[in-house]
């Protein structure tokens, strides 16, 4: 250790343990605060808490009524597959069609990103509230395509328990499309000229060389999008409450809004401990492999 | 290298040429523009209209006659559930919530990132890889044992308590923006540094802290959006006297007694959305490259 003979002399042994120290509060923070944090709802969890904690273990019986005794924590799964598998889709393609259109040497690109972007700058309440006044049942797009002359127009999405969800994907996909973008289009300028020139000297048309050679060379985009939107779709709570507060009924429901509902108003905290700790194994499998890969990259590169 | 991810500038393509393709482009990209432009649009027209040209016109149509009436009533006398204060009070509680959490979560992010790519020790990078799943947990996974700490801290539904939480869970984002900057000052200065006798803070103070500013504006700008922007703290470890705007904003929208006032809902709305919109029309570059950190390799 060349270094620490170097530092030795002038400022003794403090220098040594100084990192250290810095990190010190974050350690204890992060220790605490969230794998603590963790293991104390996983200890919940394992409980039969209603309003308030008690500590005496009852295995694993909240897991067992979540899925077996509870058609709503099913309804919030179903919810959560229809909702994450439209978002991503829906994001990645808006995404990737427009960083594609956008790298055309566009005028004014900087104008468009801009605009493409700005929902993402946006609370998800604030975007909820927008959404729900322009769904709004009587007074908002039924009431605009009604004026246009269309007098038997119908549209009630937000108040049907069959397609509320599918308004929550569409505000979703509003605020999230613009990121999904951003990340293409940094990919799109990543990618070395040299190969699309070749591919040119060669006469293949350009839509050809995007979908055979560009698109395919994306693809750790594709998967940083996926992730990134799973964990979004995993986590969506604020949407949700504001639009449709879960409902009509708890046809909207998801899990995250169905632990806030047994955790906090209905007062069944061991059950809402297990729902939780439910999402928090889903996230875990789906984010450690591709955190495992990247930070694997990062150290080779 | 996560840093240099970002250069949006120079397309590819056939150039400016004139051709039905181009136009094809173009219309597409206008297409999408008013897609992403349209619901602010509503807000802000329905925000200057009055219940009566509400009722009668079309979310389209124009003010038959402007009235700030709603953006007052907004601000100050509308109905939140049962409180009948505006948002006013609701964003101030919003701002002396921002401000000292991102004061705090940016400057240990920044001495912690310093520490995790230029002063390295056994076990460092383990507690970095550690530090990082915690940007990924859910954060229903700490809610319980939160609201019981803060309970039992005495600083439950106060806007201490949220500065708390804020702080915490924002570090490990703070500390990954600035030890993947910082991993990109080339290693021979600070050996160099080291070997001239420089210590920790001085290698801090004369190497690191003068190339800061780009990714200071990072963090702050991403922890601002991040904090302004919350709904799920807020909402659950706020009281009466601290919830921020966003609950404010929820409540507000979703009051069900008496007549509905959507024009006041839509004032609220850009209210409580504009701090962050600014924040993003100002600084757009630094917004996107928050967002984009960690996602792309470079």
């Amino acid at each position: 250790m060349s270094e620490t003979r170097t530092r030795g002399p002038r400022t003794g042994g403090l220098e040594g343990i100084l990192p250290r120290l810095v990190l010190a509060p974050t350690f204890v923070a992060i220790l605490v605060f969230v794998y603590g944090f963790i293991a104390w709802t996983a200890w919940i969890s394992l409980t039969g808490s209603r309003l308030l904690p008690n500590y005496k273990f009852a295995g694993f019986a909240q897991y067992l009524t979540l899925f077996t005794r509870e058609p709503r924590w099913w309804v919030a799964i179903l919810n959560l597959f229809i909702f994450s598998s439209l978002f991503i889709a829906f994001c990645i393609a808006l995404g990737l069609i427009l960083a594609v259109l956008l790298d055309q040497r566009v005028r004014a690109e900087g104008f468009f990103r801009t605009i493409y972007l700005y929902p993402m700058a946006l609370s998800f309440i604030v975007t909820g509230a927008a959404w729900k006044w322009i769904l709004n049942p009587d007074l908002g797009l039924e009431r605009l395509v009604q004026q246009l002359g269309f007098s038997g127009f119908t549209f009630r999405w937000l108040v049907d328990s069959k397609m509320a969800i599918y308004t929550v994907v569409l505000a979703a996909v509003w605020q999230s499309a613009g990121f999904v973008l951003a990340l293409f289009l940094a990919g799109l300028r990543g990618i070395d000229d040299s190969i699309i020139k070749a591919a040119q000297v060669d006469g293949a048309s350009l839509p050809r060389i995007y979908w055979r050679i560009i698109i395919p060379s994306l693809r750790p985009v594709f998967l940083s999008s996926v992730i990134i939107l799973s964990h979004i779709a995993i986590k969506s709570f604020d949407l949700v409450i504001v639009l449709t507060r879960g409902g009509p009924g708890y046809a909207t429901d998801m899990p995250a809004t169905f632990m806030y509902a047994f955790a906090f108003n209905r007062g069944r905290l061991a059950f809402g401990a297990a729902s939780a700790m439910v999402m928090f194994l889903a996230v875990m499998a789906l984010i450690i492999p591709y955190l495992y890969s990247e930070l694997k990259g990062t150290r080779n590169a | 290298m996560p840093r240099q991810a970002i250069t949006l500038e120079a397309g590819r393509g056939p150039g400016p040429s004139l051709s039905l393709g181009r136009v094809l482009v173009y219309a597409a990209l206008i297409a999408a523009a008013v897609f992403f432009l349209v619901p602010f649009f509503v807000m802000a027209i329905t925000a200057v209209k009055s219940m009566e040209d509400i009722r009668t016109g079309n979310l389209i149509s124009w003010p038959r006659q402007f009235t700030l009436e709603a953006w007052s009533k907004a601000w100050d006398t509308a109905c939140i559930g049962v409180n009948c204060v505006g948002m006013k009070g609701y964003f101030w509680n919003s701002v002396r919530m921002v401000v000292p959490s991102v004061i705090l979560s940016t400057l240990i992010g920044a001495m912690n990132g310093y520490v995790f790519s230029k002063w390295r020790f056994p076990g460092s990078e383990t507690f970095f890889s550690l530090l990082l799943l915690g940007c990924f947990i859910p954060f229903q996974v700490i809610l319980l044992p939160m609201s019981l700490t803060l309970g039992k801290l005495g600083i439950a539904q106060s806007v201490q308590g949220l500065i708390l939480v804020h702080t915490v869970y924002g570090l490990p984002f703070t500390t990954l923006f600035f030890r993947n900057f910082y991993v990109t000052i080339p290693e021979e200065i600070i050996k160099a540094a080291k070997i001239d006798g420089a210590g920790f803070f001085r290698i801090l103070r004369r190497i690191v802290l003068p190339v800061s500013a780009p990714i200071f504006v990072v963090s702050i700008i991403w922890q601002t959006t991040q904090i302004w922007n919350d709904f799920l703290f807020g909402v659950v470890f706020s009281g009466s006297g601290s919830q921020p705007v966003t609950v404010a904003l929820n409540n507000l929208v979703n009051t069900s007694t008496g007549v509905k006032e959507y024009n006041v809902d839509m004032a609220a709305a850009i209210i409580a959305g504009l701090p962050t919109l600014l924040v993003y029309i100002i600084s757009g570059k630094y917004f996107v490259r928050g967002l984009t950190a960690g996602a792309v390799k470079g």
